[in-house]
Parts: structure tokens; C-alpha cells; sequence
């Protein structure tokens, strides 16, 4: 084995509180859940912390990451470059130990010797006989290898000053029922700590102190956050096929379903899961379900969505409301689907054949998710007409930080124009589709409301405003037109973006869902080179008239999204009538999340000199 | 081809109901279809199935995918909603709506095209689920509405109008439903409205999936003599493997059978299938009997109809989940919603 350069010999800036671990394993290796747990300890140390999976479409063998940023000001977005390299793959660990950056780290398992070639002259080796301790320390195989994970835990704890009682509070929190685990974890993590105790120099100058940055905050996936918002927001159905990234959603709401929807009195089921033979029947079991007067939902992601084409046109044109989480990931086809994209704003803002146009909401973080999840049954049921949300792969399956989830108790569902019995008694004729409020938003009336009023044919053929099918062109197009109108009142019921201007600056930056963890990073590293920029946050679409006016009210606009055709920046010239040349796409389409450092560049050199870009009030 | 509005005007001396409805009250819009079509056939006893039972219009959902076929439910029950949705995917749209609400009765109208074709796979697992509904397929053979293209049910051998003929195996809708556990499995034919009537009435009965195969013969596009799913050919072979009678649960049995020579079936709510045995023993209980009989009928090109295959003992889908009593498009914020507190103990798990 090479002399290896230790810590003490390579200068290290020190970074407290900031800087970037990543996990390079092999998946199907049970490293998971100890790197979450290696995550949520920061959290709990009250630091800010986002953890990110890359991982593979496969079972066992192939190469998985995990990275994680610390960021005591809060930057959550990804960044580039890694400071301390856990390298547990043999496979990946040449490209693994050639991303530290200088003065970084690399812990590895030093049962076996490292290869000269992977000796950097720049960086400082953490070596850890990890598979020589888990030998003599562990009898079982299965512990021999799963304690690996555990045992570098530990060592990173001493290494970084992780509070270890915070780890050992979570082993018991994780084995709480299954108590035979916990002490054996726990000794795991110890010898971890113990190794480093007796053969470094520790803490590194890479190290965490606690804070209180996270008071009040939760760690939680995307998916998750979903589930639970169809389960407050008076979802009963979900239908499905199983399909990566979007899987989640639907165990999520089952695991609450089970817990939150089961009738106390009769022990019955208030929901009710459908596994469907494919993604059309997923989502036409949910809107036959949102035709009879139940919240259903259905989860999937690109080419499910795909699949769903033909339904959704359905829906838009007989004015049924159903709700579709579409946790995008990188297509065409089947892409890469492990990995996150923001590729299917075409394919869903205008999803189906002819004339249609679609909602789409676009939740930034997991309380956002959560939110939006519970919104679009409302506002589906209210415009009787498909919701799409938005996620991606990056929000519905990593752990972020946010804001504690709340209900208000006073919320009621708005179940949209439904007539009751009573109401259709007192009116005269009921047509199915006529505008009678002048809003675009028809009545509608649910299977065996009345015994003789109110009763109607759905269906996707053309028909008139009493729902009968007819062949006039002139007809059709006045349902046509009144949809249409639908489309302008929906404005009013989405939620609105969320901008700063108030210096109003020549520069503004329009974004979406999982690129906002990224912007504040990039508005501060800006501001130190004197550039200021506003920004827009869209939440939904169609646009509201804000953003139109906010492309306007700028001489630049830097559209920032993660697919290569631009496809938001098109959405916005058709929806907002926006110049090309007031518009500048940033794109980012590796299939990895989009990183401050990438948005910054492509600004900077965007401008011809920086000199000529310095904000001058407008 | 109709194109003007049914007239409204009913005879005051027309006889009504349990539910003070007359036979008119159950008719839907002019039919569209070519005069002497086999659907039209479907649409009247559907209509004097409903009536004669009392159901209540309001109380059924219609559902239907596309083709001729699925124009069927324009045709009966008017006051009843309908939903004629997407080729192939209707039975996905039926049992959203049935999960939605358990209280209807659930009559999906497809044809040869819509469920042995584009649709089939949405029938196989329809079939699984045991959703409480009547699934009609209105059987021809052939696509109307595209000018007469062969089916996936056109029997091997059987020709087109134009003269093409079947060169593959066709799909026995009947004896796949049995396949897959369909507890109530029929087949008839549109012109024989005395054996049709009694099954669709045993099939609105029936708690589970209930389906009708039902030969309905194209007269414009599939009745020549050499096709086997024209009038001609159903005529001669034909073959009732039972008659069958259907007695509702309210209706006094009156009717005397001759001992020995008829089978009762007691439906889940009392209501009563008598089966006239024709002499050749036929057990409808027995699937694999059944099974056997169909294929031995169409081995000698023969069309083994009546009621197939019959288990009045199955659940449907809502028992497999154990889903409340309320349809749950009753429940309400109440029902649903777990509220802040139980949430604020969620965000605790998280932190």
C-alpha cells in the first residue's frame, strides 16, 4: 500500500457548516437507510441540509450516490463539487475520488489496498478498515456487509462532530418494535467512532457545529407529502400503475389511508387503491369515479402520462374533474428514469388531440406538494376539468427541508357547481353544459340525484349545451369557445406567482418547481458581482397575467428550466405573446439537478461585458 | 336512420309499474342505427327488462365505450346517466364509478370491437375486480362504424360482406369471462327477446359481474349467409343450453313448473332464475362443464346460449376492500378530512 497523504499534511480550508458529502455505493447494499440517517442527524443538529439520490433503474449491483449538502444558509439546491467522498464502490471510485475538490476528503475501505492510481496528490485519504472490523466483529454475513453502512456512520460522526446521542436516538427511533437491532447498530456506529478515535486527528477542519436553523422545519420527501395532501384533501380513489418516480404517491396515501381513513365504528374503509392493468385504466378508473362524484387521483410519470393522452382530452372536453401527479423524469421514451427532468410541460399543458389545454400546478417543495396536492381537488372539482401536478423526480423522492405542513380546520371542500336534489326541483330545465353564471363553468349533477331532472349524456363526442350530440359545427364551437372562457376564469383559482421586484431591475429571472432551491444561492453570488435581478416564480398554468407583465416590465428575462427544448420559454410566447428576444433560456437536461453554480455561469456569460449588465434601475 | 325528436306524448291509459313508470318511461332517444340492426333489439328488452322490474331510471348509470354498440345507451333509459367514453376503456370508467358509489346499478354496454380488441385487456381485469355490474357485449362480428372490417370474434373461416374472410381463431367473449371468474356469465342472441329479457333481468340481479355475450347481427355489414354472426346463421344454430324464467324478489311465485323438470336459482335478494331443463342436464354451477359445452357447440359450428355459468355466492370488489356502507361520493369533509391535530402529530414524525 502507498504512503498515504493524511489530513494533517494537505492544508484544508476549513468549512464549518458548509460543504458536501457524497456516498458512492453499490446499490442493493442496504447503504440507504444509514445514509438518510447520516442526513437527518445534521437536521437535527439544526443545520440545514439537502440530501440528493442518484441512483440506478435496477435492484442490486449497479452504482448509487448519495450527496449531501450542508448549507448554513440554507442553500438546498445542488452544488458542484464534493468535500468529503465516501467511496464504497469499486466500480465508480476513479470518477468518485476525481470530483473531491482540493484540499478534500476521501474516506474508503481500507481493508484492501488503494491502486496508485487513485492517489491525488491535492487531497487527504480517510482510510477505514471497514470490512476487517465488520469480520471480526459481526458473525452473520448479512451484518457483515449491512454493518459496513453503519460503521462509517459512526466514523463520520467523529470526523465531522456529529452529536452522536443524536444517532443513537434514531437507531432506537428506527427499531422501535424490532429492539434486538438497536444495540447492535448502535455498537456498529461505535466502532466507527471508536477507530477514528484511536487513529486520527479529529474533528476534521470539515466539520458541523450545531445551530438552530431547522427549528420547526421537517425533513420529508415530495411523494410522501402528496400522499398526504389526497388523503386531506378528500381523496377516496387511487388508481395506478406502478411506475418510477411517482411509486411513492400512492404507498404514501395507502400507509395514511390505513392509519387516518378507516371508519372507527365498522372498521371499513374510507378509500379505496386500484393497481391497474396500465396507466388508461388508471386514469380512466379516476375519472369515472370524479363523473360520479368522488375525489379520485391517479400517480405516474412521462410515459404513463403519454399513455393518458386520450383520457385527458376526454375529461377536457366532457368537463370531468380528476387529478394526475405526474413526477416527471428524464424522457423521451423511457429516458432515464431514475433521473429528475422537467420534460413534460409540452406534453401536458396541451395534453390530448385537437383543441385542449390542460391545468398544471408546480410545487417547489415538499409543503408545497403537500398543498397542491389538496388544492387541485378543489380546484379540479371547481373548473370540472383535469388538474396536472407537477412534480419531479428530484422533489417527489429526496428528503427536503421545509416548513411544518398545516390544515386549516375551517377549510370545505369546494366540490365546484353541483346541483343537489333540492336545487334541481326549483329549476325549470337543466342543461348540462349551458354558462349560466357567465364564468365558462357549467352545472353538473351526479348519477341518482333526481328521479326525472338533471340526468345527462357524458360523452367525448361533440355535443350541445344540453349534452346532446350533434354534428353543427356551430354548436360545437360554442362549447368550443365557452371552454375556452372556463380557461380565463381559471385564473382566479390558481395559485398565484410568488415575485420580487421591489427594486425593479433591468434583469428578471422566471423559474418553476425544483429550480427555486437553486435561485437564492444564485441572487446572493450575483450580488457580490454588483448584478441584481427580479424574479418570478410560476406556480401554475395557464399563466396568470402577472407573468406577462413581468416579461415586459424587463429588459432581459433569463427562463430557467430543466429540459433542452425550452419548452417553458415556448409556453410563455404562445400563452403571453412574450418577445423571443426578451427572453434567455438556461437549461439544464443531464438528468441531475439544476445547480447554482450552472445558472450563474450562463448569466455571466450571457452578457456581453459585465460592466454593460450592472443593474441600472429601470 | 332516424333524425327527428321521439315524441313525448304517452297513451294516458298506459299500464305503470311498481314505481308508477310506463314501459315509455324507460325509453331513450331514436335510435341511429340502420334499420333491422340487432342492437335495436338489445335497446327494446333492456327497456322491458328495466320496466318490468320496477327499476328505478334514475338509480342506473349507463356506461359505454365506442362503436355502434356503445350508442346503445342513448337508446333506453333516459333518465338514467350515461357516459359514453373512450374505445376500449369503458370497463375502466365503469368501475371508477362504481367504486364511487356502490348504490347504482351499473349497465356497460360494449361491443365485439370495443371489448375482444382495443379493449381487451380492460375486460380481463374488469373480470378480476368482480365489479357489481351487467356487461353487455352487443356481438356482430364486425366494425359498423368503420364499414365492416372483421372482429376478433369473427369465427375462422366466416366472411365479410365484401368477401374477406376470418383467417384466425376467434375470441369466445363468454367463455373468457368464465376464464377470468365472471359469477354470472350469458349468452344470448338479440333476436330472441323471450330468453334475453329474463337473463338481463337476472343479470341487474346478479351482486358481482354479471355478462351477457349477446349476438346482434350487423344487417349491413355482416348478414350475408357466410357470415356466422348474421341472423341467418344464429337462426339455425343456435342452441339453448336452458330457458330460463326470472322472478323478482316482490313478484309472488305463480307460475307452476313441472316437478323434476326445472332448476331454481336464488339471487342474492330473493329474486328467483328459474331454468327449464331442455334435456340435455346442463348444471350452470359446474365452470369447467360449461366451458366444455360451449367449446363442444362450436367445434360443431353451434351457439351454445342461456345462462352459461352462475356462483351467487361471490363478492364484489367493495367486499374484497371492505369499503364503508356510504358510497363514498357521500362523504364529506367530515368523513375525510383528519384535521390539524392529527397533523401536527404527522409533522412531528418528520422532524
Amino acid at each position: 500500500m502507498p504512503e498515504l497523504v493524511h489530513s494533517t499534511k494537505i492544508k484544508a480550508m476549513p468549512k464549518i457548516n458548509d460543504f458536501v458529502v457524497k456516498f458512492a455505493n453499490v446499490n442493493g447494499s442496504g447503504s440507504a437507510s444509514a445514509n438518510n440517517m447520516f442526513a437527518k442527524a445534521i437536521f437535527r443538529m439544526g443545520i440545514p441540509v439537502s440530501p440528493h439520490n442518484i441512483f440506478p433503474s435496477n435492484i442490486q449491483g449497479l452504482p448509487t450516490w448519495y450527496e449531501v449538502r450542508i448549507s448554513e444558509d440554507n442553500y438546498l439546491g445542488r452544488r458542484e463539487g464534493v468535500d468529503l467522498m465516501v467511496a464504497m464502490n469499486e466500480q465508480t471510485i476513479k470518477a468518485d475520488i476525481q470530483s473531491v475538490v482540493p484540499g478534500g476528503y476521501v474516506l474508503f475501505d481500507s481493508s484492501k489496498a488503494l491502486a496508485n492510481d487513485l492517489i491525488r496528490d491535492d487531497i487527504n485519504y480517510l482510510p477505514l478498515p471497514l470490512k476487517d472490523i465488520c469480520l471480526r466483529e459481526f458473525e452473520k454475513p448479512a451484518q457483515r456487509q449491512l454493518f459496513k453502512n453503519i460503521v462509517y456512520v459512526g466514523a463520520l460522526a467523529a470526523f465531522l462532530n456529529i452529536n452522536f446521542k443524536v444517532l443513537t436516538e434514531m437507531v432506537s427511533e428506527q427499531f422501535r418494535g424490532k429492539e434486538k437491532l438497536i444495540l447492535p447498530n448502535i455498537h456498529a456506529l461505535e466502532l466507527g467512532q471508536k477507530y477514528v478515535n484511536e487513529n486520527f486527528e479529529y474533528p476534521l477542519p470539515l466539520q458541523l457545529k450545531k445551530s438552530n436553523k431547522t427549528a420547526g422545519k421537517i425533513l420529508i420527501d415530495g411523494n410522501t407529502a402528496v400522499g398526504l395532501g389526497c388523503v386531506y384533501g378528500g381523496a377516496t380513489i387511487a388508481s395506478w400503475y406502478p411506475l418510477t418516480p411517482s411509486t411513492s404517491v400512492v404507498d404514501s396515501f395507502g400507509k395514511y389511508c390505513n392509519r387516518l381513513r378507516i371508519d372507527p365504528g365498522s372498521g371499513k374503509k374510507k378509500f379505496s387503491i386500484i393497481q391497474a392493468e396500465d396507466e388508461l385504466a388508471a386514469i380512466g378508473i379516476a375519472i369515472g369515479a370524479g363523473w360520479n362524484g368522488a375525489r379520485a387521483f391517479t400517480a405516474s410519470s412521462g410515459p404513463g402520462v403519454s399513455l393518458m393522452q386520450e383520457f385527458l382530452g376526454l375529461a377536457y372536453f366532457s368537463e370531468v374533474p380528476v387529478v394526475l401527479f405526474n413526477i416527471q423524469r428524464v424522457g423521451p421514451s423511457t429516458g432515464m428514469p431514475t433521473r429528475t427532468q422537467q420534460g413534460d410541460l409540452f406534453s401536458c399543458a396541451y395534453a390530448s388531440h385537437g383543441d385542449t389545454k390542460q391545468i398544471l400546478l408546480f410545487p417547489s417543495t415538499p409543503k408545497e406538494c403537500f398543498e397542491f396536492a389538496a388544492d387541485a381537488f378543489d380546484i379540479s372539482d371547481r373548473l370540472q376539468t383535469p388538474v396536472i401536478v407537477m412534480s419531479d423526480l428530484e422533489l417527489g423522492m429526496n428528503e427536503q427541508i421545509c416548513d411544518q405542513l398545516s390544515w386549516d380546520d375551517s377549510r370545505v371542500y369546494d366540490r365546484g357547481k353541483v346541483l343537489s336534489t333540492e336545487q334541481l326541483e326549483e329549476i325549470e330545465k337543466f342543461g348540462r353544459y349551458q354558462d349560466i353564471d357567465g364564468d365558462g363553468i357549467p352545472y353538473r349533477t351526479y348519477p341518482g340525484t333526481h328521479p326525472h331532472k338533471g340526468s345527462y349524456f357524458t360523452r367525448g363526442s361533440s355535443h350541445d349545451v344540453n349534452a346532446a350530440y350533434t354534428e353543427d359545427g356551430d354548436v360545437y364551437a360554442e362549447v368550443m369557445d365557452r371552454i375556452a372562457l372556463k380557461f380565463e376564469t381559471a385564473a382566479n383559482y390558481l395559485p398565484i406567482p410568488e415575485i420580487s421586484n421591489q427594486a425593479k431591475h433591468r434583469l428578471g429571472m422566471i423559474y418553476l418547481g425544483t429550480t427555486t432551491g437553486a435561485i437564492q444561492e444564485v441572487l446572493d453570488n450575483l450580488a457580490k458581482k454588483n448584478i441584481a435581478l427580479d424574479t418570478l416564480r410560476i406556480k401554475a398554468f395557464p399563466f396568470h397575467q402577472s407573468v406577462k407583465k413581468f416579461i415586459n416590465d424587463h429588459e432581459l428575462v433569463y427562463i430557467i428550466e430543466q429540459n433542452r427544448d425550452a419548452q417553458l420559454k415556448s409556453l410563455l410566447k404562445i400563452e403571453c405573446n412574450a418577445n423571443e428576444e426578451q427572453m434567455h433560456s438556461i437549461l439544464s437536461y443531464n438528468g441531475l439537478l439544476i445547480t447554482a453554480q450552472h445558472i450563474e455561469r450562463d448569466i455571466l456569460n450571457s452578457m456581453t461585458t459585465l460592466e454593460n449588465a450592472k443593474d441600472v434601475p429601470a | 336512420m332516424s333524425y327527428i325528436t321521439k315524441p313525448k306524448f304517452q297513451y294516458p291509459g298506459l299500464k305503470t309499474n311498481d314505481v308508477g313508470l310506463s314501459r315509455r318511461d324507460y325509453e331513450g332517444t331514436l335510435t341511429t342505427l340502420c334499420g333491422g340492426c340487432g342492437h335495436d333489439s338489445i335497446s327494446a328488452a333492456i327497456i322491458q327488462a328495466a320496466a318490468e322490474m320496477s327499476l328505478e331510471p334514475h338509480k342506473v348509470a349507463k356506461i359505454s365505450g365506442i362503436g355502434c354498440s356503445s350508442k346503445i345507451p342513448s337508446y333506453f333509459l333516459s333518465k338514467a346517466h350515461g357516459f359514453n367514453s373512450v374505445h376500449g376503456r369503458m370497463p375502466s370508467v365503469a368501475t371508477g364509478a362504481n367504486i364511487a358509489n356502490k348504490d347504482l346499478h351499473y349497465v356497460g354496454i360494449s361491443g365485439d370491437g370495443d371489448s375482444a380488441s382495443i379493449g381487451l385487456g380492460q375486460f380481463c381485469h374488469i373480470v378480476r375486480r368482480r365489479i357489481n355490474m351487467l356487461y353487455i357485449v352487443a356481438n356482430n362480428g364486425t366494425y359498423g362504424l368503420t364499414k365492416g372490417q372483421l372482429s376478433a370474434t369473427a369465427d375462422q373461416g366466416s366472411k365479410t360482406k365484401t368477401g374477406e374472410e376470418s383467417l384466425y381463431d376467434n375470441i369466445d367473449m363468454a367463455n373468457l369471462a368464465i376464464e377470468l371468474g365472471a359469477s354470472f356469465v350469458a349468452r344470448s342472441f338479440s333476436g330472441d327477446k323471450q330468453q334475453l329479457i329474463p337473463l338481463l333481468q337476472a343479470g341487474l340481479t346478479h351482486k358481482g359481474f354479471a355478462f351477457i355475450d349477446i349476438v346482434s347481427p350487423c344487417v349491413t355489414f355482416n348478414n350475408t349467409d357466410s357470415s356466422t354472426h348474421g341472423y341467418k346463421n344464429t337462426w339455425e344454430n343456435y342452441i339453448a343450453l336452458s330457458q330460463v324464467d326470472f322472478v323478482p324478489m316482490r313478484k309472488e311465485i305463480t307460475t307452476k313448473y313441472e316437478a323434476g323438470k326445472e332448476k331454481e336459482i336464488t339471487l342474492h335478494d330473493g329474486s328467483v332464475i328459474h331454468l327449464h331443463k331442455t334435456g340435455n342436464n346442463y348444471d350452470p354451477y359446474d365452470k369447467e362443464n360449461a366451458q366444455h359445452h360451449i367449446n363442444q357447440h362450436k367445434k360443431e359450428g353451434k351457439i351454445a346460449t342461456g345462462l352459461l355459468y352462475i356462483n351467487q355466492s361471490t363478492s364484489d370488489l367493495h367486499e374484497l376492500q371492505d369499503t364503508v356502507d356510504k358510497p363514498f361520493n357521500r362523504l364529506t369533509n367530515h368523513d375525510l378530512c383528519p384535521g390539524s391535530e392529527v397533523l401536527d402529530d404527522i409533522n412531528e414524525t418528520f422532524s
